[in-house]
């Protein structure tokens, strides 16, 4: 049969007893898993393989694409009509809610004591055609038509119009797999609006619940309690719709009440969504982006040093609180050297010798240096996957360095001049 | 032919790929046997040379792109279940079709559990039961299937 003259076609693990082979390919298995999940090496090589496995996909998702274009184009002239006058009645009234909105929001800044309202924490938005749909009970993952040629970075926001969708968790050059937020496997941190409690909302094995595991029997949530992003975790903004309460269950026995919630965006039924990219320097936007986004791939070495107080106001009264925590995660994760910025703060003329080299390795500028030196090596391995893309949005890319800049930058300018 | 041959196993590897990742409703997907993983026990056991571990191991790792949380998840439990077609294969063919079908939940079985295990320790744990629903599904869709693939190997034509 087949079995002559292949040894010569084939060089590698072609030669060998099955033995052999089973060794060279089981080690090299071993290898991969332990480099994609250790060290996250093989981001570029699941890039590539991301960008071979699209056509694929692609032609998987054609049958329903096709039923989807015959169906909409035998759509008949009333029903067009009719879709037609509820769109614009909607226009209307989204049209009079946004004159509303306007006015809110600068009430909304005088009462926050700010000069001018604040812009929306969303800057841009990319609507992404669903291509692939994965639900099953093991697994909720979507595949959009947006990669990293259109600016998507792992770890970013997927809305639809009525709620939260999920995150991007693989990245392709022209294809982005989302985990959907009914997915086993995640998590979004949330806040019950009417009260203000906040926990975490995981997905419960099917597309049309979230379950609320970690609320005490005795805390204040009801039926039909909206549950809203709560910020923090570093992906998406405060303050986007989740799900509603549909079920609570307290059992006497049991000190956890039981909670399931109804995702509000249309999941199972979504061929267009939209990704989001936020404002790193609002006040509601992900806490700490790139501390957050690097600890998700590289997992939480050291607790102590998260910045979650510190959130990156652009005013400057802020400046001295962030210096020290941001300063740890920046220098090293050794547990010793956390403990030299702050009494490098304090007695100035004894301590540069110790201090000075992580600031002082780029002599440039003082204002400058700090931005540099200190914020980008967390922000710079939170942002490999997608730089190896070399396609990281503009819009995304500057605003990190310049929130943390002012606060790092000025308490290094005093440093130097006491000296 | 020996061209040829290896053209018509990626033409089959290719289908039961599409056929793997073939959007379907949930139900559904949960009894879809691993077509994939039929296909290449079938050349592993039919061309061993041709076939076998490589094959295993490069299935494997598409499968991972597609669906596996961590690269190299499917490649090791590929490699693992296509070395044991590949030691047997000739023990495995001369059995009737009941008995291979029998193998081949055995061996699905123990691919299944080399994912659980890796899924538990890279931190992904699935523990719902019915992720083992389509070893027996793979199993009865064994014989058709090792039929229309004889049939694309060319043996009947």
């Amino acid at each position: 049969m087949a079995a002559f003259g292949t040894a010569a076609g084939r060089p590698l693990g072609r030669g060998g007893s099955p033995g052999f082979r089973f060794t060279l390919y089981a080690l090299l298995s071993v290898i991969v898993m332990y480099l994609d999940q250790r060290q996250h090496y093989l981001e570029q090589v699941r890039f590539v393989l991301q960008a071979a496995a699209y056509p694929v996909q692609l032609a998987v998702n054609s049958p329903p694409a096709a039923w989807r274009w015959i169906r909409e184009s035998l759509q008949t002239r009333d029903a067009l009509r009719s879709e037609n006058a509820r769109l614009r009645s909607s226009e209307r009234d989204l049209e009079l809610r946004a004159m509303r909105y306007e006015a809110l929001a600068r009430e909304n800044g005088e009462l926050r004591g700010l000069r001018e309202a604040l812009p929306p924490v969303a800057d841009r938005w990319l609507p992404a055609e669903v291509v692939n749909i994965q639900l099953s009970s093991l697994r909720q993952r979507l595949l959009l038509n947006r990669g990293a040629a259109n600016g998507v970075f792992k770890g970013q926001a997927v809305l639809d119009d009525k709620g939260l969708i999920g995150q991007t968790t693989h990245v392709g050059p022209w294809s982005a797999e989302v985990i959907l937020i009914t997915d086993p496997e995640h998590a979004v941190p949330v806040r019950i609006e009417r009260t203000g409690l906040r926990t975490i909302a995981v997905g419960a094995a099917d597309t049309t619940s979230l379950a609320l595991p970690y609320l005490p029997a005795n805390a204040d949530i009801k039926s039909g309690d909206l549950l809203v992003t709560s910020g923090l975790g570093g992906v998406f903004p405060e303050g986007y719709p989740v799900a509603r309460v549909t079920e609570v269950h307290r059992d006497a026995v049991q000190p956890l009440a039981q909670v399931r919630a109804a995702p509000l965006a249309h999941i199972d039924s979504d061929s267009e969504v939209m990704l989001v990219w936020f404002r790193a320097d609002h006040p509601a936007a992900p806490a700490p982006v790139a501390d957050a986004a690097h600890e998700l791939r590289v997992g939480n070495a050291a607790l102590q040093p998260q910045p979650a107080p510190p959130k990156p106001r652009p005013v400057s009264a802020a400046a001295s609180p962030p210096a020290a925590t941001h300063a740890p995660p920046a220098n090293a994760a050794v547990p010793s050297r956390p403990s030299t910025p702050p009494s490098q703060a304090t007695p100035p003329p004894g301590t540069p010798p110790p201090g000075t080299p992580p600031p002082g390795t780029p002599p440039p500028g003082a204002p400058s240096q700090g931005a540099p030196s200190q914020p980008p090596s967390p922000q710079a391995t939170a942002a490999t996957p997608t730089e190896g893309a070399s396609a990281l949005p503009p819009e995304s890319a500057p605003p990190p360095p310049a929130a943390p800049a002012p606060a790092s930058s000025s308490p290094a300018e005093p440093d130097r001049g006491q000296p | 032919m020996n061209v040829d041959s290896r053209g018509r196993m990626f033409l089959t590897v290719l289908v039961a790929l599409i056929l793997t990742v073939l959007p379907l409703p949930p139900w559904l997907d949960v009894v879809r046997p691993a077509f994939l993983v039929l296909t290449v026990l079938y050349w592993s056991v039919n061309a061993p040379r041709t076939g076998g571990i490589a094959l295993g191991f490069f299935a494997g790792l598409m499968l991972d792109v597609f669906q596996g949380p961590v690269l190299g998840e499917h490649a090791l439990a590929l490699v693992l279940i296509t070395y044991i077609a590949v030691r047997e294969h000739q023990r495995i063919r001369s059995k009737p079709a009941i008995q291979q079908a029998l193998i081949v939940f055995a061996a699905l079985i123990l691919y299944e559990v080399v994912l659980f295990m890796i899924d538990g320790w890279t931190g992904h744990p699935v523990t719902s039961p019915l992720r083992w629903v389509h070893t027996l599904t793979g199993a009865l869709i064994w014989p058709p299937a090792a039929a229309i693939l004889a049939y694309s190997a060319g043996r009947l034509a």
